[in-house]
């Protein structure tokens, strides 16, 4: 794409890693590259533009333009720049008579075969093809041309067989075959970056045509992702974003971060006027590298959508239809009533819930106001249900509550452990790294009970599958541990230096015991022992062994066991402190990592510190010029047991659908109920807001600046590109309550919250937005010992000092499968959905997922007389619900699975109100079901649906 | 009664299975006990189907012989006297071919008898660096077309660093008129073998693959039974003649692409991708098959290994002509009297070649054009006759010596569609990767069209798109189409200078 917007210019070939350098000259002028770079790209850093089609930074060279041949003195021919490595003192040139006429030649080639509608191409002004024509300076196109591709008709008005009709059936973007000049790149970027390959060149020679997928497949049709890779790296008009055509050409650009998973991708956020024309993956973004995935690059429709509620809305009671307030009115509204909960039922009767969706500053300002202006600590985080495990496993066993590596680490791995997470859907651009990362050569072992994607996928093959029985995890990974230290593959040399040695020694003597070897847990675990033997061995001896897990993990009775297990593997193995290695959480939420950060934990201050340390709250209140209250307050499942019992009324709740994503439901709407004030701050009228008095209107990540900090500890700034459609940034609005309770905030920008939180949290100290606007974006701690960041953790030594053995005993889960549940619920999500659903079910995305399904074995299907598409009950001691079934030996007999994306299946009236030992994260992962077959919609859902239609009743604003 | 008959595929078309037929049931009606065998061929395609008699040791010649005409072999043995003596078995020096069509193509036993193996013996005893420096010094030239050192091509896969490497025969011979390959393996499949089990041991590859154009069913069927047979007597396997040095090979079958005769769309064929030219670098020599260091060689330049190792390098350089070593296979075909297989040393003109070996057209009529190097070589006219076998003579020529494939034409060719058949050509065998070709041969033959209509400013556009080709493409598909084209434009304007037919 032509740079019009930043300089962010394409140097036509990767950069080459190499550390020795090499000095030749292009032009007469001297470049100094490092070897194995292409004179291109030498020529580019130079700022000389050699002409090309068909390279471009982001794939390997293919040489098959032929536009950026250059001349070599002492070399025959003319060969292309692009394929073509420099070497030391070589004289090249770019630009003489012969290569003039050769790339005039070329191009005359190209717009004889192209159609010469410029004016009106959705492309132009952005086209590589135009800018080459004008480069090379063709003037004239002497060819009759006959046989063509872009003429829908030949001279006697007989239909061409060349011409294929453009192609619109992606929801995102069109492929036009007659602006086609066949240079590969769309092929190239879904093999090389995205690892799909969904697109082929079909037919030779001059029938060589962009395919999707099967001869005679739309895109839709075909295996194509959506990642919009393809689209990005077309050079002219032919795959083109449908915003662009239906907008134009945007005018400027501005870099921020998805709102999506923890992945963090940056964007370019293309802008007409204050109209977003399109997203396009920042190269320069450290955690995607200019890669994205189809929720990032192109469901941002939400942010416009119709369902947005843009006024705040009140009610006396939840039965009653909203009314539309003022500003002013909602907040003194809701200031009243909290002031008067808190008078009839104490300080610590309220409580805030802070979004992993919002920003820090947002976090930080929710967690603030609670411990500030409400004076209790009952606040806590969506990552209670998701890595609140990570966060105390990795405390005590590493000393820091997050991931060890950056992204740019897979790069260097050689084999990697996936536990419990399922990147192609769930962090994709993560997975594409890792899918680069393993045709290269590394190894992959998944302990998943489901037959995830990237276990066999185009190029790509696990060497090891362990299917576990849902709710074994501790005993797999123990069991791994069990074969590394019985069969003397751990790295003692590590433990010894790295670790405390006595804590190993009874670690050791815990776990080399019988019970946990992998014959003794066959029986529990359903994994076959020699494969598990196979995949220990391979994971100690086979290089930089790597371990990236999800909720799978965490979500579970043992969660945190499991958490402690995966660190001890690491440190077993020597695994820690270097690239290539490490335990990496997959984040679910785009700032999940900043939110617990921030101090969203009720026992924690920002910065994971304790509430009861003095030291600690001396520096806050110091500084917010209150008492903070020395009691760890409620957690989200405390809040609502207490509010069932009648002490706790009132909830702040931001960014967070709870009604929907929290386990148990019915337990969730009872709590809800009984609260006197709940106030939903969010974009749409969530399933929480059914139980709402109070309806903030949100604001989306387009409308407001702050900073993300994704699962690699990353800071990325999110920038605002257009004013709030709702009238207010999430942080303003927590100021106007936290100030309609008399707290007399003043922030006028969020750049003032991150000094402030920079200046109380020493793992932020160096943190600023100067300083992210310097370097981009930080990985914390950032400090004066690490001015840049961190972007790997416990290179020297652990934060805690010795890394801790800790035993990790395997404690089955009480729900247990019987006679009236004999399978097992695990869930999960899809690609093109994201989390509750609330964003991408209000975008195309759902062309791709439009109902939750239940995956469930042919065999237990059989037995069950299930038949693929049919409407089943779904029961679980907790509750039943319906939906349908899609027959798939992708999970393994006894066990059935479903996404949790669409609110009418409420995967969680199914799951039980089961939880982590340590941090109470629901056991998600594991509920023991029947199913039956089922004429529809259960009872519940019909209730459910009729009380959230009567729940969202707008009464027209009062004139 | 002994009986050499040819098996060669050339030898079937021209119904070689009815005449041993026909030779067995005049054998039985005669009462006379036969010993027939089937070998390869002579390369005399003009005596197809040929018999040749045992007579006092002595083989003696019959051909073309009909199934109705077996009689007279029977009646008159000597026939058409010792083949060896024939003017076209005289005056070649048959190296590469030396066994072709003298023994049984799957008999190991003839194969040692008549030399194999030796060359292997010798290879193993002297080790992988003699061997490199031994092709080297011969002045061995890759005989696909490039005319590459095979020497140096082997040090370079000698001297990289990989777990694997690997031996690539390129047997997918799709030039016009081409044929040495075809018969070499249909005929003395072993030397093949031995070739690139000397390839092997030379650069260190343990694996090798003789990648064959799927249209030479035959030629697949032998060597896949040569294969078989190698393994056990020890040629092939984990240690080769108990050597300890592990050598192994497969057949592989192409799908009938011509492009996938260029070295590196062949190796992307190989590896089971679609047959697209890869840019070099990287040189396969050091990324090649399965991205590990490869030689990939033509069917003759390996098949010629054996017979340097066997007899020397310096005995095989001093044959040939400035820096083309050896001999080359000519392939005579086209309009010609004697087509065929001619191994000699690099040096004769084309008119010793067209004019005497080949006897002149078969038409009778003056020759206009010979076009050497396949479809992609130029057009010489007699004018240029006096050119010498060589690769750098016939460059010098703006042409190509190429497979060595000669195919003649007598003066009722028109060039100018001889021209838009190569663009033609070009345009159904691209690969469609690079632009030069891919759009170039399809714009190419609408302007020779406009040629033939009369057009005269076509013919600068012409001669821009071939320049634009020859330097432009990426392999030799487009950046040799142009030398049919310019050749046939340069030597015989007046084919070009078509009359605009009038409109009225």
């Amino acid at each position: 794409m032509k740079d019009f917007i930043l300089p962010d210019r394409d140097f036509g070939t990767p950069a080459a890693k190499s550390k020795l350098m090499v000095t030749l000259t292009i032009d007469g002028f001297d470049v100094t590259v490092p070897e194995g770079t292409s004179i291109m790209r030498a020529a580019a850093t130079a700022g000389i533009s050699v002409p090309k089609l068909c390279a471009t930074d982001s794939i390997d060279a293919f040489g098959s333009c032929r536009l950026c041949l250059v001349e070599i003195e002492g070399r025959n021919g003319t060969p292309a720049s692009c394929t073509t490595p420099v070497a030391p003192g070589l004289k090249v040139h770019t630009q003489n008579t012969r290569l003039k006429q050769l790339r005039r030649g070329v191009m005359e080639l190209y717009i004889s075969d192209h159609p010469l509608d410029c004016l009106t191409c959705s492309a132009n002004g952005d086209c590589e093809l135009q800018d080459m024509a004008g480069a090379v300076g063709l003037r004239d196109v002497r060819y009759d041309a006959v046989d063509t591709h872009f003429k829908a008709k030949n001279t006697s008005g007989e239909a061409n067989p060349q011409f294929i009709p453009k192609d619109d059936s992606n929801p995102y973007f069109t492929y036009d075959p007659a602006k086609c000049i066949v240079c590969s790149r769309c092929v190239r970027a879904c093999e090389e970056v995205q690892g799909t390959f969904a697109l082929t060149i079909e037919g030779s020679g001059f029938n060589s045509r962009v395919s999707a997928g099967m001869s005679g497949d739309t895109f839709l049709e075909s295996d194509c992702v959506s990642c919009g890779a393809c689209v990005a790296a077309c050079p002219t008009a032919t795959l083109q974003e449908k915003s662009v055509i239906d907008i134009g050409t945007p005018e400027r650009s501005v870099i921020t971060t998805c709102a999506y998973c923890g992945v963090g991708c940056s964007f370019k956020a293309e802008m007409r006027g204050d109209e977003l024309v399109r997203m396009v993956p920042y190269k320069n973004g450290k955690a995607n590298r200019g890669h994205s995935c189809v929720k990032g690059r192109f469901a941002y429709g939400y942010a416009s959508h119709k369902d947005r509620i843009l006024n705040p809305m009140i009610r006396e009671n939840i039965n009653d239809p909203w009314q539309e307030v003022s500003w002013a009115h909602a907040m003194e509204f809701t200031a009243n009533r909290m002031r008067g909960i808190q008078e009839k039922y104490g300080r610590n009767s309220v409580g805030v819930i802070t979004s992993s969706r919002c920003t820090n500053e947002e976090a930080y300002l929710v967690q603030k106001l609670t411990r500030a202006v409400f004076m209790n600590n009952n606040t806590d985080t969506c990552a209670r249900v998701c890595h609140s495990p990570t966060g105390y496993g990795l405390g005590q066993t590493f000393g820091t509550s997050a991931g060890t590596q950056d992204f740019d680490s897979v790069e260097q791995t050689d084999v990697v452990i996936i536990i419990g997470a399922n990147p192609t859907d769930g962090h994709p651009v993560f997975a594409s790294r890792l899918k680069k990362r393993l045709r290269q050569g590394a190894k992959l072992i998944v302990i998943d009970p489901r037959r995830i994607d990237i276990i066999d996928g185009p190029h790509v093959k696990a060497s090891h599958h362990l299917p576990l029985r849902p709710g074994t995890n501790v005993a797999v990974v123990s069991a791994l541990a069990h074969v590394i230290v019985t069969e003397g593959l751990m790295n003692e040399d590590f433990i010894r230096t790295r670790c405390d040695w006595d804590e190993f020694q009874d670690y050791a003597e815990f776990i080399t015991q019988p019970q946990h070897s992998p014959e003794a847990t066959e029986l529990l675990t359903g994994v076959p022992a020699a494969d598990l033997r196979a995949a220990a061995r391979l994971f100690a001896t086979g290089g930089n062994g790597s371990i990236y897990y999800g909720l799978g993990v965490t979500e579970h009775s043992q969660g945190s066991t499991t958490v402690i297990a995966i660190a001890n593997l690491a440190m077993l193995t020597g695994n820690i402190g270097r690239p290539g290695v490490g335990v990496n959480p997959l984040r679910g939420q785009n700032n999940v990592q900043g939110s617990c950060d921030m101090g969203s934990f009720p026992h924690e201050l920002p910065g994971y510190r304790h509430v009861k340390n003095d030291d600690v709250r001396a520096v806050f209140e110091e500084m917010w010029g209150v008492k903070i209250d020395n009691e760890p307050g409620l957690r989200i499942p405390n809040m609502l047991d207490a509010a069932v019992e009648g002490t706790f009324k009132g909830l702040y709740c931001q960014g967070e659908d709870i009604l929907q994503s929290d386990p148990d439901t019915k337990h969730v709407a009872a709590g809800l109920a009984a609260m006197e004030c709940v106030i939903v701050h969010d974009l749409f009228l969530n399933e929480t807001a059914n139980y709402a008095h109070v309806f903030l209107p949100g604001s989306s990540f387009l409308e407001k600046d702050g900073t993300f900090t994704n699962a690699e500890r990353r800071i990325n700034r999110v920038r605002k590109v257009m004013a709030p459609k709702n009238g207010y940034g999430d942080w303003e609005v927590t100021q106007l309550l936290a100030n309609a309770m008399g707290a007399g905030w003043t922030y006028t920008h969020p750049t003032q919250i991150m000094d402030e939180i920079a200046l109380l949290t020493p793992s932020f100290a160096g943190v600023s937005y100067e300083r992210l606007e310097v370097l981009g974006s930080i990985q914390w701690p950032c400090n004066d010992t690490a001015p840049e960041g961190t972007p790997l953790m416990h290179i020297d030594g652990f934060v805690r000092g010795k890394g801790k053995f800790i035993r990790t005993e395997y404690i089955a889960t009480d729900e247990k499968t019987g006679p009236r549940f004999p399978l097992l619920l695990t869930t999960g999500r899809i690609l093109s959905q994201y989390n509750v659903g609330a964003q991408t079910r209000r975008t195309a995305n759902v062309i791709w997922h439009d109902q939750d399904l239940l995956e469930i074995h042919p065999h237990d299907a059989e037995v069950r007389g299930v038949k693929d598409g049919m409407w089943i009950n779904l029961a679980s001691r907790s509750g039943s619900t319906s939906l349908r079934a899609t027959i798939t030996d992708r999970v393994s007999p006894g066990v059935v699975y479903t996404t949790f994306h669409h609110p009418d299946t409420q995967a969680n009236v199914i799951t039980t109100d089961y939880s982590d030992w340590a941090t109470n994260c629901p056991e998600y992962k594991v509920t023991a079901v029947q199913i039956s077959p089922s004429n529809g919609p259960t009872e519940w859902q019909v209730d459910y649906n009729e009380q959230a239609a009567n729940a969202r009743r707008i009464l027209p604003a009062a004139e | 009664m002994k009986l050499y008959l040819s098996c060669d595929a050339v030898a079937k078309a021209l119904g070689v299975d009815a005449v041993e037929a026909a030779l067995l049931a005049e054998a039985a009606r005669r009462g006379v006990t036969l010993e027939l065998v089937r070998v390869g061929s002579r390369g005399m395609v003009w005596l197809e189907p040929l018999a040749e008699v045992e007579v006092d040791g002595i083989r003696h010649a019959h051909g073309p012989l009909t199934a109705a005409a077996v009689a007279t072999l029977f009646d008159a043995p000597s026939g058409l006297g010792p083949t060896d003596d024939l003017p076209w078995m005289r005056g070649q020096t048959r190296l590469t071919f030396a066994r072709c069509g003298v023994t049984d193509p799957l008999s190991l036993d003839d194969y040692r008898a008549h030399g194999g193996l030796i060359g292997l013996t010798r290879a193993l005893a002297m080790g992988g660096n003699a061997v490199v420096t031994e092709i080297t010094e011969s002045g061995l030239r890759g005989r696909g077309g490039a005319g590459f050192p095979t020497g140096i091509k082997w040090k370079t896969v000698a001297g990289a660093d990989a777990d694997q490497k690997y031996i690539v025969c390129n047997a997918d011979e799709g030039d016009s008129g081409t044929f040495a390959d075809r018969m070499i393996m249909e005929g003395d499949p072993f030397t093949l073998i031995e070739g690139m089990v000397i390839a092997g041991i030379a650069v260190g590859a343990t694996k090798g693959y003789v990648y064959i154009r799927s249209e030479y069913p035959d030629a697949i069927d032998v060597m896949q039974k040569a294969v078989t047979l190698a393994r056990p007597a020890g040629m092939l396997g984990s240690s080769v003649l108990g050597s300890g040095i592990a050598f192994d090979m497969e057949i592989r079958v192409g799908a009938g692409a011509y492009v996938c005769g260029e070295e590196t769309s062949l190796l992307n064929s190989l590896e089971g991708k679609r047959g697209v030219v890869r840019a070099k670098p990287p040189l396969p020599a050091l990324e090649g098959f399965l991205g590990k260091p490869t030689v990939v060689n033509n069917v003759i330049s390996l098949a010629t290994i054996p017979v340097i190792l066997e007899r020397g390098a310096a005995f095989y350089k001093d044959f040939g002509l400035g820096r083309s070593r050896g001999t080359i296979p000519l392939q005579i075909a086209g309009n010609v009297k004697h087509g065929g297989l001619y191994e000699v040393a690099f040096g004769l003109t084309l008119g010793q070649i067209v004019d005497d070996i080949a006897g002149g057209s078969a038409t009778g009529r003056p020759v206009k054009a010979v076009q050497v190097g396949g479809p992609l070589g130029a057009y010489f006219p007699r004018a240029m006759f006096d050119t010498p076998f060589g690769y750098e003579e016939f460059g010098a020529k703006e042409g190509l010596v190429g497979h060595a494939g000669i195919v003649v034409f007598d003066d009722t060719a028109d060039m100018l569609k001889q021209a838009r058949f190569a663009m033609e050509f070009c345009a159904i065998e691209s690969c469609g990767k690079c632009t030069p070709c891919r759009i170039g041969a399809v714009r190419g033959a609408e302007t020779i069209d406009r040629i033939a209509r009369g057009d005269p400013a076509a013919i600068p556009l012409l001669t821009d798109l071939c320049n634009t080709m020859k330097a432009g493409s990426l392999c030799a598909l487009g950046g040799f189409t142009p030398y049919p084209v310019m050749s046939a434009l340069t030597h015989f304007p007046d084919d070009f200078a078509r009359q605009k037919e009038a409109a009225e």
